[in-house]
């Protein structure tokens, strides 16, 4: 691997460009890896399987390569220096974005140790959603793969899928073989509040989708009605927030009757008060299905910014998720308390890390507290922060690893060009020696 | 560096060193002869009436990959009573139940452990356990691969392949996710949990693939064999926890036709349905049944009273136990085509009749096991109890009477169903150090390690005598890493990184072929992708690995 890279490099300064193929993404979340890219120099364009999500994420040029204090270009060292001291100063210094790969996510966890700050993923207020439900009663969840192979209801539950993950459907339901399904294109899918924005879930037979369109806050009473039904609950209500109670009733049966049903759902769609009560609906109905003689389970999706790749890292270094504490010199959770955002807005905190190597559109929150950003190049700031060093992305400019939505599945992220750009871990490894 | 430990009482059963007193030198990580005069000693340490063991290894312990990360998450309320902070030379984390990896990695060694080996690492989720593994300070690893409710094994065996394809197959997976064994979780039965089935019995098909457990347990036993992995295949066998399942373990061992086979966590394994509870103990019979064939090896996954969380690949019976989830909160996965976890958090209490009769089931086996070469020394942590139970469960088989002051404790009715107040056997301490060193380091084929003889890597525990077997084996005055002093009184005082212990067993190179095919129609990512390089582990600079041999291949 290490060889071909050089031999690749070899090739480039010939100014000829060069293919790699079979390239993982750590952007769509749904861990394509069969992406092939162009690279030219530093520039590199997606020449197959591109989406709306991954070729502008791997085609965003290098803009910034140089790191800067106070506006003003500096070397590395310098940069860092700086971001040490200012953390040395800090009485409760915040973490926040945490979108990296693993390497970086570790180097995350040993400056938060070392500074007592609070680790925070940008995705964790939606995240939570699922923790929430999860640390109460828990979920009977699947994989990437066994939809591929078993799926025969998909169960959509308040998310537009092919706006989230491009796709998914190509890959993961109408796929031409599997294992255990005669006719892929028989798979029953099913929207319930958000109806889809395309038309990537009509079959190739072309059979549309079954959408029973609701407004977003009225999913927990339409999933509460669902789950009475699944389970035999006699309802007196005709209509539930629009949908006709006998369409429900089908769904109902439709779950019944499948031998491998899936109900997914993105917390950060469900973007509503107490909304954990409606993942927690969904995960208890999907556990009642599973004591009806045949199987079911349900499918959380995520994976964008890092945030699995920042849950896991920090689970596994902490034992909790990625909205932790680390000033009492010891990890504390706190799913509320914890936020980052609001820590920041209220006081409690009096600076800001901002780690984000994935994507420059996300900008750190506008805050009066001195400001840190170790982020992808390219980012552009309504307030110049006052140290930003840019990093290499994961997956483009340096090898790693991240997670894939199912959380189960992590992937080897490849080095595509020679930025030179320092990798996150580098450089908050070196921050924390600096303190 | 030359180190010089002098005078202490060495048990080295690997080298027939039963309580001699000795003087033993290290230099660069490793035993070496003893120096030519006047050659100077950097360091000496007075062990003189110490008791001086080899590194403990741990040969089962769920201690890297998704299933654990998930219990993680699953109970942040238990780790909210087991704070740990960080020091100067240690990171924060949080321990009991299912403890961060910096605390794994710590408490381990404040035990005198030097080694720990995943036994559930699914080919899938490799790259994980290898990563929380890598995050485990101190500790050498390693894991075993799991196989056996794969589709694509099953798939063969519906084929009709034959034992060459799936030698291949096995070695080409042990080494695309860096394993030293194999291992197999109710043989089929997490895959036939996907298609609707709640138990599968030793002889019962599975209805897609119309294969039954018996004939994956014999084609992999084969396979570790004939393709020369020194560890046997690591058998979690049909029916985990089902009164009544002693029958199908007995049947698992004489079925098995003399092929080496490793029997894990047997204590859950051991269940019998005598009795007004139909719940009795196995466990005579099973002991008799290990003593009797001597290709069986077994470790016993001993239950200890208190809060604990099981993770476990057997969705398949997790899903079925789910019932006696405690706090109530519970978590099952089918896992992309490749196997499955279930997570469910339990307490062990000593006043329920049958939480009391496990905990004796699992000692009576201990003790009624004769040959302590092929008994092994595991909670299943922490499915069993956490591993930082170790120092007891020490002491319920060195200290009769303070065993038998336990049992005194227990559900009257439990007392009643064990013979165990009736067994004089206490273990000595060169059995210990057989279960928790040799032995383990025998049957996981690792070379120079559970050692004290020259050559070696200095792995080594020194322990003061006590009377007071769990006061003696918690806290030992030091430990050495690879010759680097790591614990002083029970405390750590320096960090380093382990090693990764692996095997490469040959494979024909066609076999990646139709592996290819397979993972472009039906998986989710290229096989390219899925092999795990060597420099995934060693490229941060802290890891590394060390290749073992095989037993010679005809």
């Amino acid at each position: 691997m290490i060889r071909a890279l050089n031999i690749l490099n070899k090739i480039n300064k010939e100014q000829r460009v060069t293919e790699i193929t079979e390239v993982p993404s750590p952007f769509c979340g749904i861990g394509t890896d069969d992406l092939t890219i162009q690279v030219d120099g530093l520039s590199l364009k997606v020449s197959e399987n591109g989406c709306a999500v991954n070729t502008p994420a791997f085609e965003q040029a290098i803009t910034d390569t140089s790191a800067r204090v106070d506006g003003k270009e500096v070397d590395l060292e310098v940069a860092v220096a700086r971001a040490a001291e200012l953390l040395r100063a800090s009485n409760q210094p915040v973490i926040g974005g945490c979108a990296t790969d693993v390497n970086g996510m570790r180097g995350v966890m040993a400056l938060a140790d070392h500074c007592g700050a609070v680790v925070d993923n940008m995705n964790f207020t939606a995240a939570r959603r699922n923790f929430l439900a999860l640390q109460d009663t828990g979920w009977m969840n699947t994989t990437l793969a066994e939809i591929k192979n078993r799926c025969d209801l998909l169960l959509i539950v308040g998310v537009d899928l092919e706006g989230f993950a491009p796709r998914f459907f190509e890959r993961y339901l109408w796929n031409k073989e599997s294992m255990f399904l005669e006719d892929t294109s028989r798979r029953e899918i099913v929207y319930i509040g958000k109806a889809p924005s395309a038309e990537a879930s009509t079959s190739p037979a072309g059979v549309k989708a079954k959408v029973l369109p609701c407004d977003d806050q009225d999913l927990p009473e339409v999933m509460a009605v669902l789950r009475a039904l699944v389970k035999g609950k006699k309802t007196v209500a005709e209509n539930i927030c629009g949908i006709a109670l006998s369409d429900l009733q089908a769904v109902a049966e439709q779950l019944k009757a499948a031998k491998y049903s899936v109900v997914t759902w993105a917390a950060g769609a469900l973007n509503f008060d107490q909304a954990e009560l409606t993942v927690q609906m969904l995960s208890e109905m999907v556990k009642d299905i599973n004591t009806m003689d045949t199987r079911s389970s349900g499918f959380p999706l995520g994976g964008k910014e890092g945030d699995q790749t920042a849950n896991q890292v920090c689970g596994w270094t902490s034992a909790f998720p990625a909205r932790a504490r680390f000033s009492s010199g010891f990890p504390e959770y706190d799913p509320f308390l914890y936020d980052s955002s609001a820590m920041l807005a209220n006081g409690e905190a009096d600076i800001l890390v901002w780690v984000q190597a994935f994507n420059a559109a996300f900008v750190p929150q506008k805050t009066d507290k001195p400001t840190i950003v170790v982020a992808r190049s390219g980012m552009v700031f309504a307030k110049e922060p006052d140290v930003f060093i840019p990093v290499g992305t994961p997956g483009i400019d340096h090898a790693g690893h991240a997670y894939r939505l199912d959380n189960v599945v992590a992937i080897r992220l490849k080095k595509c060009r020679d930025s030179g750009l320092p990798s996150t871990a580098e450089v908050l490894n070196a921050i924390e020696q600096a303190l | 560096m030359l180190i010089k430990l002098t005078g202490g009482t060495v048990y080295d059963p690997a080298s027939g060193i039963d309580g001699q007193v000795q003087t033993l030198y290290v230099q660069d990580g490793r035993f070496v002869k003893p120096p030519a005069e006047g050659v100077k000693i950097d360091k000496e340490y007075d062990l003189k009436d110490k008791v001086v063991m080899s590194g403990a290894i741990d040969m089962h312990t769920h201690i890297g990959g998704g299933k654990g990360n998930i219990a993680r998450m699953l109970i942040p309320e238990d780790h909210r009573k087991d704070p740990v902070h960080r020091s100067d030379i240690t990171r924060s984390g949080c321990g009991h139940a299912m403890p961060s990896t910096f605390t794994t990695g710590y408490r381990y060694a404040e035990m005198g452990y030097t080694a720990g080996f995943e036994p559930a690492l699914l080919p899938i989720n490799a790259r994980q356990a290898h990563m929380e593994m890598a995050d485990i300070p101190i500790l050498d690893k390693g894991g075993y691969v799991m196989l056996g409710s794969d589709d694509y094994l099953l798939r063969m065996l519906t084929a009709k392949k034959d034992q060459k394809a799936i030698n291949d197959y096995v070695a080409w997976t042990m080494n695309a996710a860096k394993a030293i064994g194999v291992k197999v979780v109710n043989p089929g039965g997490i895959n036939a949990f996907k298609f609707n089935q709640r138990q599968l019995d030793l002889d019962e098909k599975n209805s897609h693939y119309q294969v039954t457990p018996r004939e994956i347990l014999q084609v992999l036993a084969t396979a570790v064999k004939e393709i020369g992995v020194k560890h046997p295949l690591h058998v979690h066998g049909c029916n985990l926890g089902v009164p009544g399942n002693v029958e199908t373990t007995l049947n698992t061992m004489q079925g098995i036709g003399g092929l080496p086979m490793h029997l894990t966590h047997i204590q859950f394994h051991s269940y019998g349905t005598e009795g007004d509870f139909k719940f009795s103990s196995g466990g005579a019979a099973i002991a008799e049944a290990i003593n009797k064939h001597k290709n069986i090896t077994a470790d016993v996954g001993q239950i200890l009273f208190g809060q604990t969380i099981t993770a476990s690949g057997d969705n398949m019976r997790q899903h079925a136990n789910h019932g006696f989830a405690n706090p109530n909160k519970w978590v099952c996965m089918d896992i992309e085509c490749d196997a499955g976890c279930g997570v469910v958090p339990f307490k062990y209490r000593d006043q329920n009749f049958v939480n009391a009769l496990q905990w004796a089931i699992g000692l009576e086996i201990f003790l009624l096991v004769d040959d302590p070469w092929r008994i092994f020394l595991t909670t299943d942590h922490p499915n069993g109890a956490p591993f930082t139970t170790y120092p007891h469960l020490i002491r319920l088989l060195m200290d009769k009477s303070f065993r038998n002051d336990m049992l005194a404790t227990i559900h009257p009715e439990a007392q009643k169903m064990t013979t165990l107040a009736s067994i004089d056997r206490e273990y000595s301490l060169q059995e210990i150090a057989i279960l928790t060193r040799a032995g383990a380091a025998k049957l996981v084929g690792l070379e120079d390690r559970g050692s004290l003889a020259e050559g070696a890597w200095a792995d080594i525990t020194v322990y003061t005598e006590d009377a007071d077997r769990e006061k003696m084996f918690e806290k030992p005055d030091y430990v050495f890493k690879d010759g680097e002093l790591v614990v002083v009184d029970g405390k750590v005082v320096h960090t380093k990184w382990g090693t990764t212990h692996i095997v490469r067993p040959d494979w024909d190179i066609s076999v990646e072929k139709d592996l290819q095919k397979y993972f472009d129609r039906f998986m989710t990512m290229k096989v390219g992708n899925f092999k795990i390089s060597d420099d995934e582990i060693t490229e941060d600079g802290r890891g590394s690995l060390t290749v073992h041999g095989l037993n010679h291949v005809t």
